[in-house]
């Protein structure tokens, strides 16, 4: 008897089990891996529930003289600020990306990568370039002075200040999520569909409608999104440029008016706003699953431009990068150059410190968890642990002001409860133990940029086949250990991405920097604002542009990304 | 002899993904040294029988021994690092961060590292790959990453090993070397071996005993040629190799078909039944011969090892295809007397089916 191979009913009979029984049974352990991706889930959304419980608060006075004066106009502002800046976006982003993703004309390849420079400029960098050239006093207004011979009241020149001028800097520096997303939407689309569709009888023209549109529609859209939700999170351009908006509104209760529960429950209001914005790129990227990147068919095609039509598509793809990048920074350089020596000091290099300080330990805080959460998932998470990381990913899209309020909310309540509490039993004050550091500051933007970390691991690791961890199991390998020799060295590039794009997206940050810094705490981003508020542009540059130039580093990295998913061409001659 | 010790040992092993059962009461016994395969078609829930022995899945019901040692029952599964199997996958599943070399030595760690070294280059050497101790695994053909892998997987000397259809991503040539070489490491480590395959080619050439699953059922276990000649049901007669079927009604112990008439087994008569009839229970005579069902040949094919016979009943009108080894078939147009071997006509209950 060599193979003894039997059915159970007759012989094994108690065996007999259900499942129910046996899932009875089973020894419960407490798993660290499955505990942890809960703990940081909750932890990271404490803020936005917090300001989302608001809304169920009774509304107070300020609430209510809030609602007489500005409320409508916050409404109103927000609304055509997320529609003008989708809009015009989707023109400026989805143009550029059909024209370096289908066509063939000079200067192409350089474009590919240029376009997405102006991710490197925060949108209060741009709003106070712009300011600078565009005013009374400025070189454009001066120079058209002197040509004409007009002196002021002669003619009429369109207000930065205003609505108008905030959608359209914004619009020229937001673009780029389109732009990337949709390029990869036209790119990805296998060859073959256009082609059958042009064996069918359709001329390019209306395989550019009934095919490569509706294929990259899903991608666009979600660059639209992820647009409209860093245009409501915004304050510093907005505030700049005396649009008033929820961030604005937020900013002025909380400090002018010092009422945090008003404030709160505008927070909340913005948070729909952002709900609905995130709920399309959802939307979108559930059916973004039908474009399929696919090997060798893309790089046979592209339509090659050319005389008139060239020109028309060089001057298309310039024109963005020109005024989202170029005349932007020129200006900021060029202010750098005037103000730099009563600038830099000693405590601009401190504000440079606190800045990359900050920034380089919340980033590494942010690998580190996203690190945990990720392979928590990958070595046995159900569905919890699933709905924990898409919670704790969620901080991305709220404001930065609202994670603020709905920071120190709490922080301030557990700090004044523990303050009363030893005043009153000890004699003591512990003044305040959160919110007077950079710990809140931390914690705030880890609630906003564990989304960007999460983001980087996820997709590095999405690239390692299970079965690379099957076969490191069966030959040995524990969960730690399986970290350690496996993951940490093929995620590399993905860390290193997602440290990066954490790190300048902390530099940037302004509005979150502002309300939870401790007293007399600057950071570059501050301090730019603050130059800028009292009307010492030249001066505010030096800061904006060590952050635009801090900047560049990811969009290098992000553009050596796009560059090599065009040459992907097979691998020969690597064996050398 | 101890090839009646049971390696690798199932019992009553049920596995279910959400709501959907996968493995169905499983008891299979793969004595020690030995090589067993699991043959199926795709989605029967070989593949998962795999993960159980290694410890990929955490077992719901049932319990598995590996040389006599529970490691896992419906309380308790012991993860796969301590279990000292061996698994090689159909896509190679090389890590891409480490050389071949690194590969190797991945599943040595207990060794000191000067002994680490000898034994993955001694492993490499097995499988001819010595040459390629640093290159990445990117920079092999895909039969060299097999071979790479299959070193990795012999090197620690697992006591079982699974393979999970481990040739089926290689043209055939580079299969048959390949699977020439697997089996001759096997045997030199003399592994337990559990190999799933949907090929029952492959089964045939490799195993000792071949265990057909079915819709998470084990439904005939034995010998390749056991299942080939004896099969128990129409599903096995029809997935280990070619067959002619017919369906018809027994009466008085014999059931006809346009073939002739083929004795009823143990069917009872007026039952329905299905007949199987494997190509080479046809035997091909003169025209001339008495008996026989009468045939013409309308159309030959020469396919290399064997031949494709267009067969015209003459009787009947049926026409239908067989493809025969050996020389001197009738050629086209000819005409012939069919007769049937019985050993290799199977007589099934319809409701079988």
């Amino acid at each position: 008897m060599l193979v003894r191979i039997w059915f159970s009913d007759n012989i094994l009979t108690h065996q007999d089990k259900s499942l129910s029984v046996v899932f009875a049974t089973r020894r419960w352990r407490v798993n660290l891996w499955q505990v942890l991706p809960f703990l940081i889930a909750v932890l990271v959304s404490v803020p936005a529930l917090v300001v989302l419980v608001h809304l169920a608060y009774p509304m107070g006075e300020v609430w209510q003289h809030l609602a007489d004066t500005v409320l409508s106009r916050y409404v109103i502002n927000t609304v055509w600020l997320a529609l003008g800046v989708g809009v015009i976006g989707l023109f400026i982003g989805g143009g550029t990306a059909w024209l370096c993703a289908n066509c063939r004309f000079p200067g192409r390849s350089l474009f590919e990568w240029a376009l997405l420079l102006p991710l490197a400029v925060p949108t209060y960098a741009i709003a106070y370039s712009y300011a600078g050239l565009l005013e009374y006093a400025g070189p454009v207004q001066s120079s058209l002075r002197e040509v004409f011979g007009w002196s002021r009241g002669d003619y009429w020149f369109p207000e930065i200040h205003s609505l108008p001028g905030a959608i359209l800097v914004m619009a020229f520096v937001l673009y780029p999520y389109v732009y990337l997303l949709g390029r990869a939407g036209f790119l990805g689309q296998s060859g073959s569909a256009s082609e059958i569709s042009r064996t069918l009888g359709r001329g390019p023209w209306r395989t550019f409608f009934a095919i490569s549109l509706p294929l990259a529609r899903p991608a666009m859209i979600a660059g639209i999104a992820l647009m409209i939700m860093e245009a409501l999170s915004d304050f510093g351009a907005v505030q700049y440029l005396g649009v008033d908006t929820f961030t604005t509104g937020i900013y002025r209760t909380w400090f002018a008016l010092g009422a945090p529960q008003a404030a709160a429950q505008l927070s909340a209001i913005l948070l729909l706003f952002v709900f609905a914005a995130m709920l399309m790129e959802q939307w979108s990227r559930g059916r973004a699953r039908y474009y399929q990147v696919t090997g060798r068919d893309r790089l046979s095609r592209g339509i090659q431009l050319r005389g008139m039509s060239a020109v028309l598509a060089v001057i298309a793809c310039f024109v963005p990068l020109a005024l989202g990048f170029l005349v932007p920074s020129a200006q900021l350089v060029l202010w750098t150059v005037e103000s730099w020596s009563e600038v830099i000091d000693k405590r601009f290099i401190e504000y440079a410190w606190h800045s990359v300080s900050l920034a380089a330990l919340t980033s590494a805080l942010a690998l580190f968890l996203a690190l945990a959460l990720r392979y928590s998932l990958r070595i046995g998470g159900g569905w919890g642990s699933r709905l924990c990381i898409r919670f704790a990913g969620l901080g991305y899209a709220v404001p930065g002001s609202v994670i603020a309020v709905g920071v120190l909310l709490p922080f301030g309540f557990v700090d004044r409860t523990v303050d009363e509490f030893a005043r009153e039993w000890f004699g003591v004050s512990t003044g305040l133990i959160f919110t007077g550091g950079i710990a809140v500051m931390v914690f705030g933007y880890l609630v906003r940029f564990l989304a960007v970390a999460l983001g980087a691991v996820e997709s590095a690791m999405d690239k390692i086949s299970p079965q690379l961890d099957d076969a490191a199991r069966t030959l040995g390998c524990g969960p730690g250990q399986r970290l350690w020799r496996l993951h940490v060295p093929l995620l590399f590039n993905g860390l290193v991405t997602g440290g990066l794009l954490v790190f300048v997206d902390v530099m940037k940050e302004l509005p979150a920097t502002l309300i939870l810094r401790p007293f007399n705490f600057d950071t570059l981003a501050v301090r730019a604002f603050e130059l800028a508020s009292d009307e010492l542009l030249a001066e505010s540059a030096c800061a904006s542009l060590a952050i635009v130039v801090v900047g560049l580093i990811p969009v290098i990295v992000l553009s050596h990304a796009v560059g090599r998913f065009n040459h992907a061409m097979p691998r020969v001659g690597d064996a050398a | 002899m101890n090839t009646c010790l049971p390696g690798l040992e199932f019992a009553g092993v049920s596995h279910a993904y959400a709501t959907e059962t996968v493995v169905q009461e499983l008891n299979l016994v793969v004595p020690v040294g030995s090589l067993t395969c699991l043959l199926g078609p795709s989605g029967c829930g070989k593949t998962t029988v795999l993960r159980l022995a290694a410890g990929l899945e955490t077992l719901q019901i049932g319990w598995i021994k590996i040389n006599g040692t529970r490691v896992a029952d419906d309380t308790d599964t012991s993860p796969p690092e301590v279990r000292d199997v061996g698994l090689m996958f159909q896509e190679y599943a090389l890590f891409p961060h480490l050389t071949v070399l690194g590969n190797v030595s991945f599943g040595l760690d207990a060794l000191p590292a000067e002994t680490r070294e000898t034994t993955a280059k001694a492993a490499l050497a097995q499988v001819g790959m010595v040459g390629a101790a640093n290159a990445y695994p990117h920079m092999l053909s895909g039969g060299e990453q097999q071979r790479v892998a299959l070193a990795r997987v012999v090197a620690p000397r697992p006591k079982i090993m699974l393979l999970d259809e481990p040739f089926s991503g290689l043209d055939t040539e580079l299969r048959a070397s390949l699977r020439e070489d697997t089996l001759r490491l096997i045997k030199e480590t003399g592994a337990t071996t559990l190999m799933v395959t949907h090929d029952p080619m492959e089964a045939m050439l490799m195993a000792d005993h071949v265990a057909l699953m079915h819709n998470g059922r084990v439904i005939q276990a034995g010998s390749p040629m056991d299942l080939y000649r004896q099969p128990e049901s129409s599903f096995c007669a029809r997935f280990l190799g070619e067959v002619i079927d017919y369906v018809g009604f027994v009466r008085s112990g014999e059931v006809v078909t346009p073939l002739g008439s083929v004795p009823a087994g143990g069917a009872e008569d007026g039952e329905e039944v299905q007949i199987l009839i494997r190509p080479e229970a046809l035997h091909l005579d003169q025209e001339t011969e008495v008996g026989g069902v009468k045939a013409k040949v309308s159309d030959q094919r020469d396919l290399g090892p064997h031949t494709k016979l267009a067969l015209q009943l003459e009787e009947s009108g049926e026409q239908f295809h067989v493809n025969l080894s050996g020389r001197d078939l009738p050629s086209a147009g000819s005409k012939v007397a069919v007769h049937l071997d019985f050993s290799m006509v199977f007589v099934f209950p319809v409701r079988d089916r």
